[in-house]
């Protein structure tokens, strides 16, 4: 049926996205060796030399940074606002971060170069671009995808858990962090997993504050390049063997995506399973 | 980086002269576009970034009537495509303006970027870290102050990498431990650039080639260019153009 | 010495009040920097004038048509496609292996960064498929990247519509596709407007993507075969290059109204559509 043909169409587009990245990207890899291409720091493309180890470092660095403030804002702010806040202030607050979420990551970029980069560098050291700078407007920008996500978690813990937890003399707070977190906790990781998932694939905001630089950061002041940031620089201008390394760039965050995408998926699938069950 | 590829595949329209590539000589091609324009009322000369090697792949196969490039062709290229250098630019070293640093040999330059000397107290500045600033792999500038600058050695893999002589720009008019290089052309007035071996970069040492770090800006084509193409290339090499780019910082062709 | 309940609760509630507001504080300073320092320049001649000298001066009309065909494109392209997705999820079909699939593919695609969908639309749309730097291939590429947003909030509508409507329709002697169309989806319609205005705010913030695939041409797009900037990259390249920060200002401030407007049209149309079923 028709209908049926262009609901194919999703796993289609993504069909069709895998192999080609795949296509494009592959080759280099099998030519330069996986070993190297993922383990050698030399990235030196008019040399011939393709290693991304400092931007697979970077990713991960910048992302883990980027979680530290996403879950904590993030979490705190989706806490407060299912269990802690009446409607009136939900509906003001709720569309807000939502908002947050709806801004340009150009923007973010933007205003991480104006504002947060000389502060960093002129009150604790180093050029201002940085790890620093990245995981912190990173940190802003997946917060809404954090709180959403646990805001619905949260919320689907049922009634009867919190009544009864408020019926045996605890506190709001106490039901909040012993019981309802505890019965939200797949949720929120998956809430999580999708949210680092959003900082190793941002771009450009990234460019902008983190540096680009070829080293594996020794410390959040330093810069950074990220896998992103190393397709988006260099696609322009990149030809032959050196735009074939920037798809292999690709595969690799790719590949990196779908770990995290599948885990977050098989999590909150079974957050939905168990709770059906109950 | 900023301007994406630009191969034009497909599209275009008749009487349009294409010119593609390098994003340093683009904003000067645009200047030049818009004023052959309005004195030409019918004709439209499309200027696109790229990147100078994107620039000779495009007028390689015919996608544009001219590419543009920011760096001296290859032995190689020069069998396949004409040059005509439509100006040259300085390369210029840049600081910050608190820097007090007034020049730099050639030697020492390498050995900033190549991440040898790492304060400036070893080149007779201030006690500050030496920050260098780079461009992107595949940039026009980055080739040929590779070219000049460092020959073989590479440059360091702390170096920052901005993405646009706009972003170096900035980043050097904000950060005192600052140096980077950039097109002579776009300095303006809120940066320092070096004196380079004892030459000020000037346009007049490099129209006298007393400035050791510049580079041509060529209009290149395959095989004889265009009839729209030549009208164009023509009224760039005019005195009316290389008046407009000498305003804008350049050197003229000859 | 043990911490009373109360108190530990009153710290934590005010521990969250703090995230939330400094989360809050930050999207307010955001907007109100960009639009403070932009919003006098957006003129009426900035929006109707192209731009001159590279973007140093003149408006930004012919962006403002690129973003408006890019968007809309995708938007047009992708929101038939995902809707009846949606519909063929929750009325055509029985959970299994099938609709397991499609959402599968539907997330996955949903969390593949857009410098991945850039480097794909490049390769395929505008170098395979031929369609070069161009409207058309930013907006083939953007309808991937929204695809998800429309098919998930299109099957959260339909799955919201009271199974009594659907009950009452087939005891009048519909067919299915009737009873779909007539009653189905025009109940849903709010909470699949969302979705669809949603997209179109993604669409218009997007940057990576259509870097690479509609190009960053200053011209007007005369056909969808032009190449064509949009307005995030417009800002992103002025402000790169330092050609004009106060028209980069302006730009900004009329994506940020954009994605007010938009973002008020989608929370608008949602409490629509839950006043409705509910």
């Amino acid at each position: 049926m028709l209908l049926m043909l262009t609901a194919l169409s999703a796993i289609s587009g993504l069909a069709l996205i895998t192999g080609f990245i795949f296509k494009e990207g592959l080759p280099i890899i099998a030519k330069v060796g996986l070993g190297d291409f993922i383990g050698s720091s030399d990235w030196y493309p008019s040399e011939g030399r393709f290693g991304i180890l400092p931007m697979i470092a970077g990713s991960l660095e910048v992302t883990a940074g980027a979680m530290v403030i996403g879950v904590l804002f993030g979490l705190g702010c989706a806490v407060l606002l299912v269990d802690f806040v009446p409607p009136r202030a939900v509906s003001i607050i709720k569309p807000s971060i939502e908002l947050l979420a709806g801004i340009p990551s150009v923007v973010y970029g933007f205003m991480g170069v104006v504002i947060l980069v000389p502060f960093i560098r002129d009150y604790l050291g180093g050029p201002g671009l940085s790890v620093l700078a990245a995981s912190i407007v990173l940190g802003i920008m997946v917060l809404p995808t954090v709180t959403s996500i646990s805001v619905d978690a949260l919320q689907a813990v049922p009634r009867a858990y919190r009544e009864g937890s408020i019926a045996l003399g605890a506190t709001e707070w106490q039901t909040t962090h012993m019981v309802v977190l505890k019965a939200a906790r797949s949720g929120i990781v998956a809430a999580v997993i999708l949210g680092m998932g959003r900082a190793v694939g941002e771009t450009m905001a990234v460019i902008m504050v983190a540096g680009n630089t070829i080293a594996v950061p020794h410390s959040i002041l330093a810069p950074v390049r990220t896998l992103t940031s190393n397709i988006a620089l260099e696609m322009g201008y990149a030809s032959g063997d050196h735009r074939q390394a920037l798809f292999a760039t690709g595969v690799t965050l790719f590949v990196i995506i779908m770990i995290l995408n599948t885990v977050a998926l098989t999590v909150s699938r079974r957050r939905g399973r168990r709770a059906q069950g109950q | 980086m900023l301007n994406g590829l630009s191969l034009i595949i497909g599209g275009g329209r008749g009487d349009v002269v294409n010119a593609v590539g390098s994003t340093s000589v683009q904003p000067f091609a645009e200047m030049l576009a818009q004023a052959y324009e309005d004195s030409h009322p019918d004709l439209y000369v499309d200027v696109q970034g790229g990147g100078s090697t994107a620039g000779l792949q495009a007028a390689a196969n015919g996608l544009a009537q001219i590419g543009m490039c920011s760096r001296e062709l290859t032995p190689d290229e020069t069998k396949e495509f004409q040059d005509i250098v439509i100006a040259r630019d300085g390369l210029a070293i840049v600081v910050h303006p608190s820097n007090p640093i007034e020049g730099l040999s050639l030697d020492q330059i390498r050995r900033i970027f190549a991440g040898e000397i790492r304060n400036w107290t070893e080149v007779g500045g201030p006690d500050r870290p030496v920050r260098p600033i780079t461009r992107e792999e595949g940039s026009g500038t980055r080739e040929a102050f590779v070219k000049k600058v460092m020959g073989k050695v590479r440059i360091a893999r702390e170096a920052l990498t901005q993405e646009s002589n706009g972003s170096v720009k900035e980043l050097v008019r904000s950060d005192p431990a600052a140096v980077g290089y950039m097109s002579l052309g776009l300095v303006g007035g809120e940066l320092r650039a070096v004196d380079v071996d004892g030459a000020a970069p000037t346009s007049a040492n490099v129209l006298a080639g007393k400035y050791p770090l510049v580079r041509p800006f060529l209009f290149v084509t395959k095989g004889k260019p265009s009839e729209k193409a030549q009208a164009f290339i023509d009224f760039v090499l005019s005195p009316e153009g290389q008046k407009m780019l000498e305003n804008e910082g350049l050197v003229r062709a000859r | 010495m043990k911490i009373h309940p109360h108190i530990t609760q009153r710290l934590a509630v005010i521990a969250m009040w703090t995230l939330t507001a400094s989360t809050l504080g930050v999207l307010l300073f955001i907007i109100a920097y960009i639009l403070g320092h932009g919003l006098p320049y957006v003129t009426w001649s900035f929006l109707t004038e192209s731009p001159k000298s590279m973007g140093r001066e003149g408006g930004i009309l012919p962006m403002i048509v690129g973003t408006i065909w890019v968007a809309g494109l995708a938007v047009a392209l992708a929101a038939p496609i995902g809707v009846a997705t949606a519909v063929y999820l929750t009325e055509y079909t029985r959970e299994g292996r099938l609709t397991a699939v499609i959402r599968f593919g539907a997330d996955c695609l949903a969390g593949i960064p857009s410098i991945i969908f850039g480097l794909f639309g490049f390769v395929f749309f505008a170098i395979y498929l031929g369609m070069g730097l161009s409207v058309i291939s930013g907006a083939l590429t953007l309808a991937l990247m929204v695809l998800p947003t429309i098919i998930r909030t299109s099957e959260e509508a339909i799955r919201a519509v009271p199974h009594a409507y659907r009950e009452v329709s087939y005891g009048l002697g519909s067919t299915r596709w009737q009873m779909v169309t007539q009653v189905v989806l025009k109940s849903a319609m709010p909470g699949i407007g969302t979705g669809i205005v949603l997209s179109i705010g993604r669409s218009i913030s997007e940057t990576a993507a259509v870097m690479l695939t509609a190009g960053s041409a200053l011209g007007f797009p005369h056909s969808v075969l032009d190449s064509s900037r949009t307005m995030a990259l417009h800002f992103y390249i002025l402000s790169r290059e330092g050609l004009s920060m106060t028209n980069a200002y302006a730009t900004a401030s009329v994506l940020i109204l954009a994605i007010l407007v938009i973002n008020l049209a989608a929370y608008w149309l949602m409490r629509r559509f839950i006043a409705k079923v509910a």
